[in-house]
């Protein structure tokens, strides 16, 4: 029976087809990844080529509202780029910023949980309490501090280029603490368990014990948290970049998009506001439903049958 | 230090598990000061014993007797605290990992739970190659196939499964190939902690069965470990019982079966439940199973036996041979009065 | 003449997602005031759903699909889930394997007796309180009222097992069902429980229903058995005819399988295969693959359960007579 055919009659196909919201979230959420995939391809217009866009066209209201361009379906921002394009681009920045960071995370965050929980003792002790003070440290703060010196350092140009690289980290290196502690609990409770004794006695070293057999075993609880993770990272991102510590603005993301719409709402050009936060929390929302049915369905307490 | 032609020796070993927890944990309010207080659970207190190559060793005793932590402090899953232990007259608790490899090829270990003995997320074919291959680095991969295939015969598991996942199996299946993964490596000392206790009565034959064929093919020696004294009648050629991490008595099995000399294991035995038409009368005991974190003073089983003195109190009994060729740690039996 | 409780031709199946499998397929039996049943078999058999059905414990997807549960008299399947609390706890005690399904680690045992007698009687706190202290007197636990206010995790798995009995007894039901109450247990504190339980049917004026899957325990318990094999009675009778003189060759097999029977040191007698999963059970008689002696119309035919010789010995097989 291979894996195919193994997913083909499993129980977590058969709760997903029977499931209308995790169907829908799903839908969802790859129609956006594709999109975002795509983007050079779909966008009517490329914003991050400078020469697409006239400052003149700023602030132009979406296509049914008076004096909408159909050239710009839902307007455009203060700089004159078409507003949905410059979405979609925003959109594709936070979900590469969000995976990144996630998987940065869940790289610390599992080898410190799994030497924790494996060698315990002093090593033990000694990692969570640097899990402990990094869970105290607030990311803004850090955010702050990082971005400030680099921008200091290298000034603002520089910083443009390499903005997504250093929020993968700066979001990454804040939290991957919940990865430590999950992946240590869910080792401890692997650790005694009788199939570890045995490899022990057929003499198999420590390392090998580590990442061959219990690593594979504490996988489940890392899945699910994964993707509320990916959602909190987004939304660590957006919040950064409405501070105006994240993106810039010629590299914008949805927080920023939001954050320069923001002075204008009452002006009267509340869609730049308003279409890109609609976008996120549909996405974080999707994101976050998805989670929810992942971790109800690998739950082995609730699998019946 | 030289000893018997046993096969494997266990001389005097102590092994306690200091369960005080961190430096917080430990401090207590006593009468108005702050004292320290460490709990040390004393699973094993002086334990010798000696098995002979081929013979059927069952050690049996209640929970906390100490049979499982024994088990794998012979296995050098457990460092001691002190006494040694040693594989045909040569020291094994102390030597390193690399050392103990080869050694690890000899011995053994059989566990009770079918369900967390094998790892959910490798195949059959994977959890019985890896021993084949790390024993032998030169093997080739189509002579460990051929490997795994004829020891799965061997058990009785259909080879042609060999790529499914354990939850695939049913629970005596699975025992039949954690009993796979001990025997490919060509072992000569395997010891079994409870193999058949979590099987339904008709599975349990079934593997008991294949455990005695393996043994008499193969010139195995066991060591059985298990609370279910019936079992041990039939399958063992001695028997060890054990109390609170101490060994009361030790006699061949059917010797210990017909006349028990320590009160403990006459106690035990008439608690067994039997097939038979009276119902027998059980030996009631008194008190409760004293926990091995506070041990009783002198002999382990005073404050439960009928016949304690003085002497029971205070002092610890020695295992000392009898006639008969039983070996007892009672005073009562060495003064003869029991 | 009415007996305390009467199970007739009890069906339970369970609704999964490829169909509904019979879990229990027609169980019959009776139990009288005093009377101690055994309803023994290996894990799967469907003992303990038996057990769960007599009173409505079974969660989705199983259900009760045919069948009736009389108990004195009153058909318990047709309760409505307010009628059957009433007798559940009440009426019909259960103890579990396992004592920490009953006993709240949260809470002392004082509170979770008075709790429980408090659900089914109007009284005052220290009235149950003392109702409480008698039980637990007569499960002849040592010095009660210091154990009134322990937690569960200061006391042993013997005394725990002890308290739940006590908890049962609060409120002086007529049938106690105990599934597997000694099995996690030693043998010492096994056979304490045993001869407690013996006891208590006799001074309590109680009917007790054993599911086990042992037959030694059974055999000095109780007084009638049923032997149940993939959701079917197999055999039924007096405990001491049926251990002494089998008929059904499943029966026969399992005695011969205890390691007791034989010469030491032989091959044990071993039933081949296995039971049957409940999504696969074999057509006619669903122990012909295993059995011994199986002809042609045991495949065909699933066997009824019908009276043999005498004693009330019931056996289904085709080959008995």
């Amino acid at each position: 029976m291979n894996a195919w055919n193994r997913f083909k009659s499993s129980y977590l196909l058969y709760s997903f087809k029977r499931d209308p919201l995790a169907i829908l979230s799903f839908s969802v959420l790859s129609v956006l990844v594709v999109i975002c995939i795509l983007a050079p391809v779909l966008t009517p217009y490329n914003t991050y080529d400078t020469a697409t866009f006239d400052i003149m066209d700023a602030e132009t209201p979406p296509v049914w509202m008076e004096g909408g361009d159909e050239s710009f379906i839902l307007g455009t921002d203060i700089q004159g780029r078409d507003l949905l394009s410059t979405m979609i681009y925003g959109l594709r920045v936070s979900l590469l910023i969000g995976v990144g960071a996630v998987l940065l995370q869940s790289f610390i965050g599992i080898l410190v949980g799994l030497f924790s929980g494996y060698f315990g003792g002093k090593l033990d002790s000694f990692l969570m309490r640097i899990t402990d003070i990094q869970f105290s440290i607030p990311y803004l703060i850090v955010a702050i501090f990082t971005s400030a010196i680099f921008k200091l350092a290298f000034g603002v140009g520089r910083y443009a280029e390499l903005a997504v690289p250093l929020l993968i980290v700066i979001i990454g290196v804040s939290h991957w603490p919940i990865y430590a502690r999950t992946v240590r609990a869910s080792v401890l409770g692997e650790r005694n368990k009788e199939y570890v004794e045995a490899a022990r006695v057929i003499g198999i070293s420590r390392w090998q014990i580590m990442f061959r057999h219990v690593l594979p075993n504490t996988l489940t609880p890392v899945l699910v948290i994964s993707t509320i993770q990916v959602a909190e990272a987004v939304m660590s991102e957006a919040a950064l970049s409405f501070l105006g510590l994240g993106m810039p603005i010629t590299k914008p993301s949805l927080g920023s998009l939001i954050r320069s719409g923001f002075e204008y709402i009452f002006s009267g050009s509340w869609w730049i506001t308003f279409f890109p936060g609609i976008l996120l929390v549909i996405f974080i929302l999707v994101i976050l439903l998805l989670g929810d049915w992942l971790r109800d369905v690998l739950n082995p307490k609730l699998y019946k049958g | 230090m030289k000893n018997t032609n046993g096969l494997l020796t266990v001389k005097n070993l102590v092994k306690h598990f200091d369960i005080s927890g961190g430096l917080l944990d430990q401090l207590a309010i006593e009468k108005g000061h702050i004292v320290r207080k460490r709990t040390t659970v004393k699973a094993l207190n002086t334990v010798s014993l000696s098995i002979l190559p081929r013979e059927n060793l069952g050690v049996v005793g209640e929970s906390g007797c100490g049979k499982s932590t024994l088990a794998r402090a012979i296995l050098g899953l457990y460092p001691p605290n002190s006494g040694e232990i040693y594989y045909k007259d040569k020291r094994i608790d102390n030597l390193t990992a690399k050392e103990m490899l080869p050694y690890r090829k000899r011995m053994q270990m059989i566990f009770q739970d079918p369900y967390a003995s094998l790892n959910p997320r490798m195949t059959v074919k994977k959890t019985l190659e890896e021993p084949a291959f790390f024993h032998n680095k030169s093997i080739t991969a189509q002579d460990a196939e051929d490997k795994v295939a004829e020891v799965m015969q061997q058990v009785g598991v259909d080879p042609q499964w060999a790529s499914r996942y354990p939850h695939e199996f049913s629970g005596g299946q699975r025992q039949r190939i954690s009993i796979a993964r001990a025997l490919i490596v060509d072992p000569e000392f395997v010891v079994a902690d409870e193999p058949v206790s979590a099987l339904d009565v008709s599975i349990q034959a079934q593997i008991l069965n294949l455990l005695m064929d393996a043994q008499e093919k193969r010139g195995l020696t066991y060591m059985l470990i298990t609370h279910d004294l019936s079992v041990v009648e039939h399958v063992s050629t001695r028997v060890a019982v054990m109390y609170l991490g101490t060994i009361c008595e030790m006699a061949p099995t059917k010797q210990l079966f017909e006349s028990p000399r320590h009160p403990y294991t006459q106690a035990l035995l008439t608690a067994i439940p039997k097939l038979s038409r009276k119902k027998t009368k059980h030996i009631k005991l008194k008190g409760e199973v004293p926990t091995p974190i506070n041990l009783p003073s002198g002999c382990i089983f005073h404050g439960r036996c009928l016949y304690a003195n003085k002497r029971c109190i205070n002092e610890i009994p020695r295992l000392i041979r009898m006639d008969s060729g039983a070996t007892v740690a009672c005073h009562g039996v060495e003064e003869g009065r029991l | 003449m009415s007996h305390l409780l009467e199970v007739k031709d009890l069906e339970v199946k369970f609704a999964l997602r490829f169909g509904d499998l019979t879990a229990i397929d027609g169980v019959s039996f009776t139990l009288d005031k005093r009377e101690r049943l055994g309803i023994v078999g290996e894990s799967g058999a469907g003992k303990s759903v038996t057990g769960f059905a007599i009173i409505n414990l079974l969660s989705k997807p199983g259900y009760i699909s045919a069948g009736k549960i009389l108990f004195e008299g009153q058909e318990l399947n047709q309760f409505s889930e307010e009628e059957i609390r009433k007798i559940r706890g009440n009426r019909i005690s259960m103890i579990f394997q396992d004592p920490m399904m009953t006993l709240n680690p949260v809470l002392t045992i004082s509170t979770q007796m008075v709790e429980t007698v408090l659900a089914h009687h109007n009284m005052s706190k220290s009235d149950a309180l003392d109702l409480a202290l008698e039980k637990l007197k007569k499960v002849y636990i040592p010095s009660p009222e210091k154990r009134l206010d322990q937690y569960p995790h200061e006391c042993s798995g013997g005394m725990r097992q002890r308290i739940v009995i006590a908890i049962a007894l609060l409120t002086n039901p007529s049938l106690i069902i105990a599934d597997e109450p000694s099995t996690a247990l030693d043998v010492t504190i096994q056979a304490g429980i045993m001869d407690l339980l013996l006891e208590l049917c006799e001074t309590e004026d109680m009917g007790l229903i054993l599911i086990t899957h042992d037959l030694a325990v059974v055999s000095e318990v109780t007084e009638k058995i049923v032997v149940m094999y993939a959701g079917k009675i197999v055999e039924a009778g007096s405990t001491e005819a049926i251990i002494h003189d089998p008929k059904h060759p499943y029966t026969q097999g399992l005695i011969k399988a205890l390691p007791g029977s034989l010469q030491p040191g032989s091959r044990l007698y071993q039933i081949p295969g296995m039971m049957p999963n409940l999504t696969s059970i074999p057509r006619g008689c669903a122990f012909h693959p295993r059995c011994t002696i199986s002809d042609t119309i045991c495949r065909k035919e699933a066997p009824p359960l019908i009276s043999v010789s005498d004693h009330d010995r019931m056996v289904a097989c085709h080959l008995v007579k």
